[in-house]
């Protein structure tokens, strides 16, 4: 069991319908929606720790709103929660994207359809484009970490590198370096 | 056409580089399924990728239809399995003591380094995508794209509202 559940922990069941209605909340991505139903609508977590939760999360691999409900799951019911919780933002998500898969299996060759998905790819990359910019901007005053960021976009992006040898080289180097400026 | 256990040991291994999760790690799957081995053409890539733009859900699905184009519905579990397993069960490992850690310096290093990672990681992504999106010479989908990230950082909308407008705007053939 691990983790002692607290007096005001939701069970398992409200874990899991929690997370089934932040997993169904977003479209082109469900972060913004995780931090108003965990601080704002269930009060799972007071503002400071998500942040701090958040953070951890983001520090690791992996699709971080799983491994947000991962922490969460953990920490209020134990292994349990930390299986529950993840599957809970999964399922329903995964079945809808199912059902449109094998649409586009039959479907997707047809010319309407090929024309729309086209317009819809455009606007998931200007999405995830304005993220990439928005994450910059958190890190306006900090030059090595701006730096960081254009040689990971320049390795992968434009020199189209092998993602293991960038993340495996740059990542230690730039905590070696981050460790080395704090003395 | 790639076998099952295949893919399964190529996203597992993604799975454990997905720094910045799983819009992050677009172009290194672009790279392995389009470019290197050829399994799919670029623009079935870009399609699949809309497809999971287009339902609800944390962005990692999109990984899931590659799965199922690949392999069919086995394919579809088996890659979405293999691609969030093994960084769950190391979320799990490291979560049972992060209290602990609390604001050790070397925890403050390695957030200062994987933040920008995953900041360089998310702008190739999109970048790529974008790309992908236009093909050769289709600007018309490039203009889409900064369009909508100059609409995205001004207005606070649902971003189902630009998605909807892609798609209508996809399907009268403006891009």
């Amino acid at each position: 069991m691990g983790v002692l559940t607290e007096p005001a922990s939701p069970s398992l069941g409200a874990l899991f319908r929690g997370f089934c209605l932040i997993g169904l909340s977003g479209f082109g991505g469900v972060m913004p929606w995780a931090r108003r139903y965990i601080v704002e609508r269930y009060r799972w977590l007071p503002p400071g720790e998500f942040a701090a939760l958040l953070g951890l999360c983001q520090i690791m691999p992996g699709p971080n709103v799983m491994n947000l409900a991962l922490c969460l799951g953990a920490r209020f019911q134990g292994w349990r929660g930390a299986v529950v919780a993840p599957l809970g933002i999964m399922l329903a998500p995964m079945a809808i994207v199912l059902a449109l898969g094998l649409a586009y299996l039959n479907f997707g060759e047809m010319a309407p359809v090929r024309a729309m998905l086209r317009g819809i790819s455009a606007v998931g990359a200007g999405l995830i484009l304005a993220t990439g910019l928005k994450m910059l901007y958190e890190y306006r005053r900090q030059a090595p970490a701006v730096g960081l960021a254009v040689l990971v976009f320049a390795a992968i992006g434009w020199l189209r590198l092998p993602m293991l040898p960038v993340v495996a080289l740059l990542l230690p180097a730039a905590v070696v370096i981050a460790l080395l400026g704090r003395h | 056409m790639p076998s099952l256990a295949e893919l399964i040991l190529h996203f597992a291994l993604l799975s454990l580089l997905a720094f910045g999760g799983g819009n992050a790690t677009l172009p290194e799957m672009q790279r392995l399924v389009v470019e290197q081995y050829h399994w799919m053409s670029a623009a079935t890539f870009s399609e699949l990728f809309a497809v999971a733009q287009a339902a609800p859900g944390p962005n990692v699905l999109v990984v899931s239809l590659i799965g199922l184009q690949l392999a069919g519905i086995p394919g579809f579990f088996a890659v979405t399995a293999a691609f969030c397993l093994p960084s769950s069960l190391l979320m799990y490992g490291f979560a049972r003591w992060w209290r602990g850690v609390g604001d050790a310096p070397w925890r403050i290093a390695v957030q200062g380094a994987v933040g920008p990672v995953a900041v360089g990681l998310v702008l190739a992504s999109g970048w790529l995508m974008a790309a992908t999106a236009a093909g050769p010479g289709g600007w018309p989908a490039m203009l889409l794209a900064v369009a909508t990230v100059i609409l995205v950082l001004a207005l606070p909308w649902n971003p189902l509202w630009w998605i909807a407008a892609g798609a209508l705007l996809g399907l009268a053939g403006a891009v």
